[in-house]
């Protein structure tokens, strides 16, 4: 299967003819060559995905394996055996990241053609987008840790580079060097992680079950859990995990495009990958350090829902509804306590579920985010108050965004509802306390959701503004719109009846389980049942107060809470403690002096060792005076000292 | 007599052979006397070289077994073995760039008549380091060092009507003469010592370390130091370097350096293996003052080709760090940092070579505002000087790091510090040129022009290396699985 090598190559070429001839090239031939170039990609990726499954299969065993299609050593070191690697590895998790990376992107990419047609700066947009999609799947193919790390820092720079691609505007060069800093200071505990982890284990590379392997990780002892929870912090920094999520919010400065793949869809799913990826460390040696994962998804699922519901932005309400699903995915990593599937086996159903939800989430996210895109488009305006009614104008958009709506909401026929009710399952068998947080966060989410809809789609309608704009739809750019909600619907509706019992057939949980084993999904009906009605008595909730033309109710409650409503609104402060803590703390008090000893001390040195260099420089320059009787005399006395200077010593 | 042991020395029959084509070409092939076009300026040469690199590594490509190459001559005389197979393509690609950047050169009117020696005479430079390389006694080793020498001096003279190339050449032949004369007398103490001079019948009869053998030792360091250019041995170097033509001083910088820097590790772990540790002492303070003399001459310098020498003096004394411990891992490291150091420096030598030509500017504060002019010459420049500097991630930083950890692991913790000291000083005076070009204001700066495809295609090889050779570790692994065979 080499040619899986060029689902990274084609990107990468991509990237170099764009980054390097883009000038060169219209707007148009640009656009073509990164769409051919995905379009290859994603081909591949699906042929991949078909051959691992079902040409290769599973062994014998039962679970499908592992399989390493390349690796070489990049970076040798002389002892210890310590060594780089690059290569391509494939397994169920990153099968199927390779094929939701290359669909969200290739998406992207064909929506992109509308909404920046004429920008200026269109080659390097796509440039850019054929980095980051390079990096991404180089990152879910890595054979090992350090490889992983790579990538997920070149995914941080495409991440940086994307974000800031309106460069003129402040607001998006401030949102890409705090999304850089945040995720950057975050890596900064992954590299440490990995560091300690190849330092005691001897490895990096993805294998955790030969004889040697188990050796050393008995011999770490405690170590391991520690480096693997400075990992997940690195993790958490990708995946914004209260509270480094303070990045993710203004990462919606940039193109709606890029939030849909890289801030939605993709990237951010990196550190639920990671923790994935490690999961058999995590299980076995980590037990203990797991509800650190459970917790923390747990509170960022909370804090991210309840911030939602106060926003009036309407990308920065589905980057805290981002924020949020990431955690359920977090979450139901962390209450996973076993590798086993099986019926019996409840406790390894959260890995599955965890990747089940991933896989719907980008899904219904991408959509929902380019659907915000067209909104944008057509409004000029990321405002709720700017909409309002914009049913009328804009059907596709509208019906789409109400079918990813659902989805997340956990509607039973559309696919956030299979997965989301496979975590809360899987929350329920960890503890009911967990379960039921969780049940209430739906329905937060459920309702937030509705709030963002019925304010675009009914709501009071801003008649001016929709006066000015004529507010349309363009086709290129609801294409992708209608076939992501078309996978939202169909995988829906199948996991749905499939899971009901209705019919045998293959589940999500056949391709990617704890072990590798098929497992086939079978709804636990009491809270299958419990959380769709909770879902659908939010979502009446929200059509309650706000679809109508006025909204005395929501109106009377800002009243009634004011305070609540405005730290809602502001997030809870949490980029003013961020602000406080770096500004206030780190700054004033470590840095200012670590500044004065780099100013004066090490300048110092370097300044006193130019100084040296040019006055010793100047005092010997007769050596070299040009006459060559004085070369061969110098040529003599350094023979003769040196054989003197043997002698002696 | 076995005539079959020629086939040992394949290498360096084919070499001659592409001599003698070229003699003969010389004589019959007539060059435009107007363009100074013509097939042996520079097809000829430049393909009959390739074909012959490409025979060189064939046995290396071709077996897997590679102790088949391993082979000798002449009763021990010439000895052929994997590692100096790989040194001899590293020089010989390093000539093909060297041949591309002397085009320009040749093409001018009064070079037009002697395009023919010049290749032939670099060609016989080489020949001469071929044997060095191989040789498996003291007689083919100076018989090989002459040869790399004495061509050599008619090389630096060959702008016969400029002085300076006149004045350079002599002094390089006196330096020569002087080198080789006490190198003599450093072969002649050990034969007198031991009675041969065959390099694996002397090492055991040197082993009582007495003060003759120590003397020897010095005396050799001293004729193959002036090759590499070490303090004390290095004082030609800048007049030899300002004085002669560019091409030739790119060759003069890297060729004929990198041949000398293997030999000297040759020898030192064959024959000088009982007295390493004094060895160890000497080199010691040869790196030290090679290193640091030369980083502060560099930065006073305006003349770039007398710039270049004295980074090229201090580049040789990081190339023999490897030295150090006589280590497969110094080996490697030697070989690796040779390959990396010659895709930089012949890079920066093609570009001064073809700015000097189109413009006759030579000094770097010439070079001011040069990137406003000529922006991709710059940048192509700053990525070699970057990689001369050894900054990340070209290949500059990959082979000191990996010379760094060679040295660092036979235990010259020390060495390392001050060489890694004198890093942050040439990164400074590299700069001053990236400075000239990209920062300093200047009212004339050098007009823009067009390289022509020579030049081009040479500095594609350079930038090719610089940019990949790091990054691409099968290089490093590839030389390192020879080292061990030595």
């Amino acid at each position: 299967m080499t040619y899986t090598l060029f689902i990274i190559l084609l990107p990468l070429i991509s990237f170099l003819v764009l980054g390097i001839a883009g000038k060169w090239f219209s707007h148009k031939t640009a656009g073509w060559i990164g769409t051919l170039a995905l379009a290859g990609v994603t081909a591949l990726s699906y042929y991949a995905a078909y051959e691992y499954f079902f040409v290769i299969g599973r062994g014998a065993d039962g679970a499908f394996a592992p399989l390493e299609v390349m690796n070489f050593c990049w970076l040798p070191f002389f002892d210890q055996g310590l060594h780089f690697d690059m290569g391509i590895m494939l397994d169920p998790i990153s099968v199927m990241m390779l094929i939701v990376i290359s669909t969200v992107s290739f998406m992207v990419h064909i929506y992109s053609f509308g909404y920046m047609k004429g920008e200026k700066g269109f080659q390097r947009y796509f440039a850019f987008l054929s980095l980051f999609t390079m990096s991404m799947l180089g990152l879910v193919v890595a054979t090992n840790i350090f490889q992983m790390y790579l990538f997920w820092e070149l995914v941080g720079v495409s991440s940086y580079l994307l974000i800031g691609f309106y460069y003129t505007s402040p607001a998006a060069i401030a949102a890409s060097k705090k999304a850089f800093i945040v995720t950057r200071f975050a890596d900064l505990f992954f590299l440490i992680g990995i560091l300690i982890y190849g330092f005691y284990t001897g490895s990096f590379a993805f294998v955790f079950d030969t004889p040697e392997h188990i050796a050393n990780y008995a011999q770490a002892g405690f170590i391991l859990p520690l480096a693997l929870t400075l990992m997940f912090i690195g993790g958490a920094g990708k995946s914004a995990m209260f509270p480094l999520h303070i990045w993710l919010p203004d990462a919606m400065e940039g193109p709606t495009p890029v939030s849909a793949l890289i801030h939605a869809a993709t990237m951010v799913v990196a550190g639920v990958f990671q923790v994935a990826r490690l999961f058999p460390l995590w299980v076995t040696y980590a037990q203990d350090w797991m509800p650190i994962i459970v917790w923390v998804g747990v509170f960022t699922a909370f804090y991210a829902a309840a911030v939602a519901c106060a926003q009036t932005d309407i990308k920065r309400v589905l980057a805290f509804s981002t924020i949020s699903q990431i955690a359920f995915m977090m979450v139901a990593l962390g209450v996973c306590t076993e590798m086993q599937t099986g019926h019996e086996h409840v406790g390894s159903v959260g890995y599955m579920a965890s990747m089940f939800h991933l896989f719907t989430h980008a899904m219904f996210k991408a959509c929902l985010f380019l659907g915000a895109g067209c909104i944008i488009h057509a409004v000029h305006s990321n405002e709720m108050n700017a909409m309002g009614g914009l049913r009328k104008y804009m059907p596709l958009t509208h019906i789409t965004f109400l079918i990813s709506c659902l989805a997340i909401s956990g509607i039973p026929f559309f696919s956030g509802f299979s997965s989301k009710d496979e975590i809360i399952t899987a929350c329920m068998a960890y503890s009911p306390a967990v379960g039921y947080i969780m049940t209430g966060i739906a329905a937060m989410t459920a309702f937030y959701m509705f709030r963002l809809y019925y304010g675009i789609f009914w709501g009071t309608e801003n008649k001016e503004l929709h006066a000015a704009h004529h507010p349309h739809e363009t086709k290129v750019m609801t294409w992708p719109l209608i076939i992501l909600s078309l996978i939202t619907v169909g995988v829906g509706i199948y996991t749905t009846l499939a899971g009901f019992g209705m019919f045998e057939g293959y589940s999500f949980g056949s391709f990617i389980s704890a072990d590798g084993q098929d497992y086939r999904i079978h709804f636990d009906t009491s809270v299958a049942l419990t959380s769709t009605i909770v879902a659908i008595v939010a979502i009446g909730v929200a059509t309650w107060i706000f679809k109508g033309e006025r909204q005395p109710i929501a109106d009377k409650l800002y009243a009634t809470f004011p305070r609540l409503h405005r730290w809602a609104h502001k997030r809870f402060y949490m980029d003013e403690v961020w602000q406080f803590v770096t500004h206030r703390i780190i700054f004033a008090c470590v840095s200012k002096p670590i500044a004065w000893f780099d100013r004066h001390v090490v300048d110092g040195f370097f300044n006193f060792l130019a100084w040296g260099t040019h006055a010793t420089s100047n005092g010997i320059k007769t050596l070299q005076s040009g006459r060559v009787q004085q070369y061969a005399l110098v040529y003599l006395i350094g023979t003769i000292v040196l054989i003197l200077m043997l002698l002696i010593f | 007599m076995d005539y079959s042991q020629f086939l040992n020395m394949a290498p360096e029959l084919s070499l001659l052979a592409v001599i003698l084509i070229l003699f003969v070409a010389d004589l019959f092939m007539c060059t435009d006397r107007k363009s100074g076009r013509g097939i042996l300026n520079t097809p000829l040469p430049v393909i009959l070289l390739t074909v012959h690199t490409l025979l060189c590594v064939a046995p290396l490509i071709a077996n897997c077994q590679y102790s088949v190459v391993n082979g000798e001559a002449f009763g021990g005389m010439y000895v052929s073995s994997a590692m100096a197979l790989v040194v001899k393509a590293v020089l010989n690609v390093g000539t093909i760039i060297v041949f591309l950047t002397a085009h320009e050169w040749l093409k001018q009117p009064e070079m037009a008549n002697k395009q023919g020696e010049y290749y032939i005479l670099t060609l016989f430079t080489l020949l001469g380091m071929y044997f060095m390389i191989s040789a498996g006694h003291f007689l083919m080793f100076f018989i090989g060092l002459e040869l790399a020498s004495v061509p050599m001096t008619a090389l630096i003279a060959y702008s016969k009507r400029s002085q300076e190339s006149a004045e350079a050449a002599a002094k390089y032949i006196l330096t020569a003469l002087f080198s080789s004369g006490l190198m003599l007398y450093g072969i002649s103490l050990i034969y007198g010592t031991t009675g041969t001079l065959y390099f694996d019948k002397v090492a055991p009869m040197l082993a009582d370390g007495s003060m003759v053998t120590l003397a020897a030792l010095v005396l050799f360091i001293g004729g193959i130091g002036f090759k590499i250019s070490l303090v004390p041995f290095h004082l030609w170097t800048a007049d030899a370097y300002q004085g002669a033509p560019t091409a030739v001083t790119s060759y003069l910088s890297v060729i004929s350096k990198g041949a000398a820097a293997f030999v000297l590790f040759v020898v030192l772990t064959k024959v000088f293996a009982p007295v390493i540790e004094q060895a160890n002492v000497l080199f010691f303070w040869i790196i030290v003052f090679s290193i640091t003399l030369a980083n502060i001459f560099a930065v006073r310098q305006n003349n770039l080709k007398r710039f270049m020498a004295f980074s090229a003096i201090s580049q040789a004394g990081y190339l023999v760090l490897g030295v150090m411990g006589a280590t497969p891992q110094g080996l490697t490291a030697i070989v690796y940092y040779l390959l990396v150091y010659m895709a930089a420096n012949l890079g920066v030598f093609l570009i001064i070579s073809i700015t000097e030509q189109r413009s006759g500017k030579i000094l770097i504060s010439d070079y001011d505002g040069y990137y406003r002019t000529n922006p991709k010459l710059a940048f192509l420049m700053t990525l070699c000087l970057f990689s001369l500097a050894g900054i990340p991630p070209f290949a500059g930083f990959f082979s000191k790091f990996f010379m760094f950890m060679a040295a660092f692991k036979a235990g010259f913790v020390v060495l390392v510090l001050i060489a890694l000291v004198n890093t942050v000083i040439s990164l400074y005076y590299y700069l001053l040129i990236v400075k000239a070009m990209y920062i300093k204001p200047n009212d004339n700066p050098i007009a823009p022009f067009k390289s022509d495809g020579y030049t081009r295609t040479g500095l594609a090889l350079c930038i090719a290396g610089v940019v990949l050779i790091g990054i691409i570790s099968w290089f490093y692994a590839y030389i390192d699985q020879f080292a061990f065979g030595l």
